[in-house]
């Protein structure tokens, strides 16, 4: 605190407003924080169980010392990426076929909503057996949990084209091909993303599911084998690290995001 | 040049079944003859329900006439075509392109090589005003400005004519006054014609030299008020002129019965 406050020194008011806004938006981080290391420290709950944040974040330090973190960090994000880069080669362009042929729309809309409500979890044990316990029924289970927010966000996006954009592209004679992809298209672009979105959060959730069954290596199994092998500050590591790749992710598409639409008025 | 010729124009719309009521059709225009005439200004004026809206629409070849023939030059209105441009009231810019995007639109349909684009785009937002807010985004410009895009836009691809729906009604009266002068420079200018509906009644005075009164539902030609405020253009308050009065009157005369009629058929 006293080293960020110094290195303010030369705008000091300028920049109070901004710290107070930084302290407020951390404080609750912090008192989290706080309070798991207070917990395990005061004996209200077992430190076994439960070890102090410093020990899990000493424990986290070790991890990625010893490179282990960065082996497992990436089998996990190289699955996960890999799931949520087909998912959206297939749902864009199927939603965007089925957004645009209303007739395709009523034959699947029926059958997308039964797979839609399906959990992603519970078909788990139909990829292993399917697919076996290697890396295709990992990544065939997140392509599966990232299409259908994807699918159903193109699908939306093209449905809620504004008429009068569509009419006034008429006007000027614009033939379907080319109101397609000059006004129906770049429309929709923030409502895909949205979904994208929504689909990366979905591919970090299911990802540890995924690895904890007959996995080498990722965050799923880390956090697994650490739980077997009574490796308890490890296990919490694991589940940190987990958290951080899913904010990481969601900052990153947010930002692509922002640049993808920067002509929203929000 | 460019005559447009109504004939017999007919446009009806089937209805859904509402409660109580069967399907139906719903006539919006009937039996409409109008003759415009190169290089005019024509207003077409009506209460709401009169099939303004459609009328600009069969203009436009959006849609097609369920009876009668609407011919441009001679030839009938099949479709939509770039030797027409539409000015829409809420201004249907893309709100992902720039003002120069927006304008470039319209020709990227006729084919208009890409540098030719970009400089009949800069020269038209220089004609309405806008040379300076070329690289702002539709959601950066007020509602004077958006239209003012619009415009350029529809004139960047050298339409023979001009048809603008309301394009003012959602402005607020000092930005309408402005446009509407702006108007009327453009036209002198360009020599299009321009034909402009509106149900403003000193709207449609100020600016038509001819003013089609179209009645209520469905939406027949009752009156067409001859305009002569002489030139225009010479910095005198015309809103205020015995002569404005006069045709005001007249045009709201012939309104008149026709708003009432319409008050009465939507409350029976």
């Amino acid at each position: 605190m006293a080293e960020v406050l110094r290195l303010d020194q030369p705008r000091p008011i300028v920049r109070s407003g901004q710290l107070l806004r930084i302290a407020r938006a951390s404080g609750g981080i912090v008192l989290f924080l706080l309070l798991w290391e207070a917990a395990p420290r005061l004996g209200l709950v077992d430190r076994i169980f439960l070890p102090p944040f410093s020990e899990v974040a000493r424990t986290w330090a070790g991890l990625a010392g010893s490179g282990q973190l960065e082996q497992h960090l990436g089998a996990s994000l190289g699955r996960s990426l890999a799931g949520l880069l087909l998912a959206a080669a297939v749902a864009i362009p199927l939603g965007l076929l089925i957004g645009w042929y209303r007739r395709i729309g009523e034959l699947l809309t029926p059958l997308l909503e039964l797979f839609r409500n399906t959990a992603a979890l519970a078909l788990l044990p139909v990829f292993v057996l399917l697919l076996g316990l290697g890396e295709t029924a990992k990544i065939a289970l997140i392509v599966f949990a990232c299409t259908w927010p994807i699918l159903l966000n193109t699908i939306n996006g093209v449905r809620t084209t504004d008429p009068l954009l569509t009419r006034s592209a008429r006007s000027l004679g614009f033939g379907s091909a080319q109101l397609f992809t000059k006004v129906v298209l770049p429309g929709a672009v923030p409502t895909i993303f949205t979904g994208i979105r929504l689909a990366a959060a979905n591919s970090i959730l299911v990802l540890v599911a995924a690895e904890m069954v007959g996995a080498k290596a990722g965050l799923g199994y880390l956090i697994t084998t650490s739980q077997y092998n009574f490796q308890v500050p490890q296990m919490y590591a694991g589940i940190l690290t987990i958290s951080l790749l899913g904010l990481a992710f969601n900052q990153a598409l947010s930002a692509l995001e922002r640049r993808l639409s920067r002509w929203r008025s929000t | 040049m460019t005559e447009i010729v109504l004939d017999g124009v007919r446009k009806a719309f089937a209805t859904r079944a509402g409660r109580g009521q069967p399907p139906g059709e719903t006539t919006a225009l009937d039996d409409v003859d109008l003759q415009l005439r190169s290089g005019e200004l024509a207003v077409v004026v009506g209460p709401s329900g009169s099939g303004k809206s459609t009328l600009l629409d069969l203009l436009a070849g959006l849609s097609s006439p369920t009876a009668g023939e609407i011919r441009l030059d001679g030839e009938p209105i099949t479709g939509p075509g770039l030797n027409r441009g539409v000015v829409f009231q809420q201004y249907a810019l893309l709100p992902w392109r720039t003002a120069q995007g927006n304008v470039e639109f319209g020709l990227e349909a006729r084919g208009t090589p890409r540098a030719q684009r970009r400089e009949r785009a800069r020269e038209h937002l220089d004609l309405v005003g806008l040379a300076g807010s070329a690289d702002r985004y539709p959601h950066e410009l007020s509602g004077g400005m958006k239209q003012r895009v619009a415009i350029a836009r529809s004139l960047a691809f050298d339409p023979d004519v001009l048809l603008m729906d309301e394009p003012f009604a959602a402005l607020d009266a000092q930005t309408r006054e402005s446009l509407q002068d702006e108007l009327l420079r453009l036209w002198r200018r360009t020599g299009k014609t321009i034909v402009f509906i509106t149900h403003g009644i000193d709207e449609a005075v100020y600016l038509g030299h001819r003013v089609a009164v179209l009645t209520s539902r469905p939406g027949r030609v009752k009156d067409v008020v001859d305009v002569d405020l002489g030139d225009r253009s010479a910095g005198e308050d015309v809103r205020s002129s015995a002569e404005f009065s006069e045709h005001r009157h007249r045009v709201w005369s012939l309104l008149q019965n026709e708003v009432r009629r319409a008050e009465v058929s939507s409350v029976g």
